[in-house]
């Protein structure tokens, strides 16, 4: 009795468990087919026949792959910049103390916690008082300051996991300063830096509100799209979102087996 | 050409500003080691010994005092330009690399010769028997097997003095001995000259040429072993080595009259305190020949400890007295709870404490 109960259970258990699974990728699934569809009419919201013709023509819309650009170029240099200050502030939280971090700790959160539309709307008053043109720069540093603190939050997760005593060790075998940081601390939070990146990459290179206030005339890849809804969003897009999606899964892949092979 | 020693302390202070006020780990400390020496700095938590370790390192810097390796004053002298190296107590390993990278850290700081690395590397792994675990990483291993990579990683540089802060605490008991006989074994091996920080009594009695006893920072004894044990200079020495029973009382003529018999102690007059060690004491039935030291007392508690008999006794004065008594001839125990005894011991082994 109690055997055939827990068989149910487990069989509701596992229809359940598809059916998010279902839930969660069915956008996606929806996305990659559509960018197959041989659509003959102006919008591609009906299946027509499968074809790889938008794979071909990909590049055909220059405004689009304008914008693509512009995104993937505001992404990385975005992810570059805030990898670089996120860990530094990051090490700087996890291992020392300091006055003012009780502070720092509550700003890296706040600006977590922030609604991107105050953030956004904040940024533009800032940037027209300041009178600074409205550009890939200020879609750069709005980017930066929201990625910052997934950086942070990730990169200090990792130095409270470190034994204090490494440095001490790297410098007592006769590593300078900075040779210490370079071969022992930098190494140890890599994980932590990693992930980070991760995040602030996929973090900038989607982000519409906060962009759509700062972006004067520049256009990104989440704005044109948003901008081509009323007309019609082309094939085209949906292979983009195809092959951004694919590089992701690679990259969740290589880390998965990474983490295998180092455990 | 006289001996250099490998470290000297010249009356070392270290101070910390704590909570605006100024607290004194380490109240004025002068030590001399030798070049070779197994040396101990034996004490409580909080004593100062793990600070005193840190300023022969580097890693803390005297607020006065000087510090000397090898006749040279190295008290400005950053951590990794000292010719010393340590061992801590976690370890310390280097997560993401290999055995084999964290024990060749050193050398590769050195710029020592890829294939001096490999032989120098390659020998200190056969010493601390890890031989064919060059390519594991520190967390694949067992925490005894971690202690023997930290060890490796200090020596293979052969430092001029390795220092240890109680790089045994984590292991459990039986791995903790087999280690201490390994390391001394290994400093043989070397020949270089070790500091041991530790609380562990028995540690440092195993192990040391000669310890440092240390409390609330400063040196409260610095002799061999055997010394310390036998003769402690202060009562918090003969409190925290071993079991030892302090007596007070007023010697009058060589004499103190206790507990209905009588401590010997030539040479004393007035207050003093004595420490007798518990294995020392005899304890029967009958009254003692004359010319020991004699006390008479009720046994209030008596363990039976498989090599030894452990008996409390209580003097009439109330104060109680631990006697060890070897279980060498039967299983019957001389006395038991409750029984009248006489203790007694020779003269030369009750020991005067400067009061």
């Amino acid at each position: 009795m109690s055997m055939r109960g827990l068989r149910l259970g487990d069989r509701l258990l596992h229809a359940y468990t598809w059916l998010v699974v279902l839930w969660l990728s069915s956008p996606i699934a929806v996305m990659i087919l559509f960018g197959f569809n041989d659509k003959k009419s102006k919008s591609n919201t009906s299946w027509q026949g499968f074809t790889l013709k938008w794979y071909g023509e990909l590049f055909s819309i220059s405004d689009l792959t304008t914008a693509l650009r512009n995104s993937l170029v505001i992404a990385l240099v975005s992810t570059i910049i805030t990898v670089v200050i996120g860990t530094m502030l990051g090490l700087a939280v996890g291992r020392y103390r300091f006055r003012g971090q009780g502070a720092t700790n509550f700003l890296v959160f706040a600006a977590i916690s922030t609604p991107e539309l105050v953030m956004g709307a904040s940024l533009l008053s800032l940037f027209v008082s300041g009178n600074l043109p409205r550009n890939a720069n200020t879609i750069i540093i709005a980017h930066v300051l929201f990625s910052l603190s997934f950086v942070v939050v990730t990169v200090r997760a990792r130095v409270i996991t470190l034994d204090p005593s490494m440095e001490e060790a790297a410098r007592d075998l006769g590593a300078s300063a900075w040779g210490t940081f370079r071969q022992v601390t930098l190494p140890a939070v890599m994980p932590g830096v990693a992930a980070g990146a991760m995040l602030a990459f996929a973090l900038s290179i989607d982000d519409y509100v906060v962009t759509s206030f700062v972006n004067g005339s520049t256009i990104t890849f989440p704005l044109w799209i948003v901008g081509s809804v009323k007309t019609g969003i082309p094939p085209q897009v949906n292979v983009m979102g195809t092959l951004i999606f694919g590089v992701g899964v690679l990259i969740a892949v290589a880390n998965a087996v990474a983490a295998r092979r180092r455990a | 050409m006289t001996e250099l020693n490998a470290i000297e302390l010249e009356d070392v202070v270290k101070e910390y500003l704590s909570h605006g006020e100024v607290v004194q780990a380490v109240k004025g400390v002068t030590l001399e080691i030798a070049e070779g020496e197994f040396f101990s700095l034996l004490g409580p938590s909080g004593c100062g010994k793990t600070t005193t370790m840190r300023m022969i390192a580097g890693f803390e810097e005297p607020s006065r005092g000087v510090v000397r390796l090898h006749g040279k004053d190295v008290t400005d002298v950053p951590p990794n330009k000292r010719d010393v190296n340590m061992v801590f107590q976690s370890y310390a390993l280097f997560p993401h690399m290999s055995v084999w990278d964290n024990v060749a850290f050193g050398l590769k700081q050195k710029k020592t010769p890829q294939d001096e690395i490999k032989r120098r590397v390659g020998e200190m792994l056969e010493i601390v028997d890890l031989v064919g675990r060059e390519k594991r990483r520190p967390r694949e291993m067992s925490g005894g097997q971690q202690q023997r990579v930290a060890l490796a990683r200090a020596l293979v540089n052969r430092p001029r003095a390795l220092l240890l802060d109680e790089p045994l605490g984590a292991l459990d008991l039986k791995l903790r001995q087999a280690m201490q006989i390994e390391l001394k074994r290994i400093q043989r091996e070397v020949g270089i000259t070790f500091v041991y920080v530790t609380h562990d009594q028995s540690e440092a009695l195993t192990m040391s040429d000669r310890i440092a006893v240390m409390n609330d920072g400063l040196v409260e004894q610095l002799a061999a072993p055997r010394e310390i044990y036998e003769r402690p200079a202060t009562a918090f020495v003969a409190g925290f080595i071993g079991t030892s029973n302090l007596l007070k009382g007023t010697a009058n003529g060589g004499t103190l009259k206790i507990g209905g018999g009588r401590v010997l102690v030539p040479g004393h007059e007035g207050d003093v305190t004595v420490t007798v060690r518990p294995e020392k004491i005899t304890i029967g039935t009958g009254e003692p020949e004359p010319g020991v030291s004699s006390v008479r007392g009720t046994v209030s508690e008596m363990v039976y400890l498989g090599t030894y008999n452990s008996y409390s006794v209580k003097l009439p004065d109330g104060a109680e007295i631990t006697v060890f008594e070897q279980n060498a001839h039967d299983a019957t125990a001389t006395a038991e709870r409750g029984d009248s005894v006489w203790l007694s011991w020779q003269a030369q082994h009750s020991y005067v404490i400067g009061s």
